[in-house]
Order: structure tokens, then sequence, then C-alpha cells
């Protein structure tokens, strides 16, 4: 089963969660996906323990897909 | 390797990479050097001139003394903990959990220890918290401290710093390049500026690029024969 989070205020919140067989709630994810990244939020594909990617479409063969926001330099 | 999307916003940088570090590393040392030189110039003419002017010659070296102190003291603040916005409770125990599961054994026990992540790059080895990142470079002795933080001030700390961690493996040049420099310096300078737990993450991280560079520069002679 794959889930696609958002980190926020709680901690994170499981948006949606799919199976690559199962199309509708692909679909369901996938417009959930596209909805969050309207909302200002960078989805995530993190690859094991040292790797991740930055994804502009919902991968649905992925575990986990995280949604965080951007980060900017500070003072 | 993806690029970090938020390199759009500081379009102006060029993008970070070995030989900038180097140069960055440089210019900071020759910057502190400048500002630190006149001031032990002066301590050293008054005392030639007059030894009774020793106490201000000392106001001079305290001076050349103190602004190299005061860099490093703004490098450390990237590791403190922004003790406002940490709340104890469900969400920090969710968003900690979440970033465990993106860290191995040993990162995860640093973790649970210091509350600071420590990740292997290609640029180095990072510390990285709340609200920024430390870079030990290759064999441990400098370090560049970042300035960057995720835009919501209200997520919890292990979230804030599992948007630094995903960013940075992502793409680890957009990351030095989105994040502001703070400090750049020998890293027994920083190091005398952090708190205990700061002080062990750093050791540990430390003690990695010491390592790492070892094995490099044994495994770099068998290489150039190839």
């Amino acid at each position: 089963m794959s889930r696609l989070i958002r980190m926020d205020q709680t901690g994170h919140t499981t948006l949606a969660e799919w199976r690559a067989d199962d199309p509708v709630a692909a679909a369901a994810a996938a417009a959930a996906f596209r909805a969050e990244l309207e909302r200002g939020y960078y989805a995530v594909v993190a690859d094991g323990h040292a790797h991740a990617e930055h994804v502009r479409e919902l991968p649905l063969e992925a575990p986990v897909v995280i949604l965080r926001r951007p980060i900017a330099g500070g003072s | 390797m993806s690029a970090l999307p938020e390199l759009g916003g500081v379009w102006w940088r060029p993008l970070a990479s070995e030989s900038s570090l180097r140069r960055t590393g440089l210019l900071w040392t020759a910057v502190t050097a400048a500002h630190v030189l006149p001031f032990l110039a002066v301590a050293a003419l008054l005392l030639g001139l007059k030894p009774l002017l020793a106490p201000v010659a000392m106001i001079a070296v305290l001076h050349a003394w103190a602004i190299p102190e005061l860099y490093a003291a703004r490098g450390a603040k990237v590791l403190r903990e922004p003790r406002r916005r940490t709340r104890a409770g469900t969400p920090e125990r969710t968003a900690i959990g979440l970033l465990g599961d993106l860290l191995n054994d040993g990162p995860r026990t640093l973790l649970a220890r210091t509350g600071l992540v420590l990740e292997q790059g290609h640029l180095g080895v990072w510390v990285v918290g709340q609200a920024g990142a430390v870079l030990v470079r290759p064999g441990g002795h400098r370090v560049h401290c970042y300035c960057v933080k995720a835009t919501d001030g209200e997520l919890p700390a292990g979230d804030r710093i599992a948007h630094l961690l995903l960013a940075l493996r992502a793409d680890e040049a957009g990351f030095v390049t989105v994040a502001n420099l703070a400090f750049s310096g020998a890293r027994w300078r920083l190091r005398r500026r952090l708190r205990e737990a700061e002080r062990d993450a750093l050791a540990e991280a430390a003690k990695v690029a010491r390592a790492r560079h070892r094995n490099a520069t044994a495994n770099a002679p068998a290489s150039a024969t190839l």
C-alpha cells in the first residue's frame, strides 16, 4: 500500500493511500497530490536512506510520497 | 538527481560546487584575517612605541580575538533549537517518527541523543538541525554553517529537520545555494560556541569526515595508476 503524506502542524497527515492495481484509489491520490502542489507544496520521494527526488507527477509505484513546504535561507 | 525547486527563488546565485566551497572558505579566512591583523598590528606597534601603552594594546588584542568569535557564534546559531516553536506532544512524536523512518540506525541514535541529524553528502558530512545545517568538509577541519529553514514556522521540530534533510538529499548543491552562509572557519572555533549535544553531533560528523578523507586519500594512488 502506497501513501501520500503531508508534513504539517500535526506531525504529518496521510492524504491518500493506494495500490498501483487500484485505479480508483490511484486517481483519488493523484487528485490530492495535484491539489497540494497547487497549494505550494513540493513532493519528494525518499529513495532508501540516502537519496530523495522531487516529483511533479504522483509516482504510483513509490511506497511513500512526502509533501513538504519550501525552504529558504534565513538570517 | 532532481534540482531543488527553490533554486528559482535565488536565480542570481551561481550553483554551489566543490570549487566554490573551497573559494568561499578561503575568502572567509582572508576576510577574517583582514579584520584581525590590523588590531594585532596596532597592539604590536603600541607596545613597540611605548610599553606603558600595554593596556591599550590589550584592548586591540581583545578586539582581534572577539571578531572571529562573533562570527563563530553566529554560525553556532544554525544548530540552536528555536525554543518558542518547539512543543512537546503528539505532533512532535509523529514528526520524530517520520524523521526516524528516513534515517539509518546510526543517525537515528544520534538524533535521539542530540536532536540533530547526521547526513553524509558529496561535499562533506552534514549536521542538520531545525534552523540550518553545518557542513563538515573532508578531513574534518573546516566547517560551513548554513542558515536555512522550512517556511512554515509552525511545524514540529522533527518536520523542520525532515524538510531540510529531504531537500539536502534531493539536491545537495542546490541546498547550499539556497541556504545563507552564516560562518565558515575552523571546526574548533565553532565547537567552542556550541552546547554539549551540538558538540556531540559535530564530533561525530568530524569523525566520519576524517575517516572518509583517509579512505579517499588511501585509494587515490591506486586509482591514479589504473
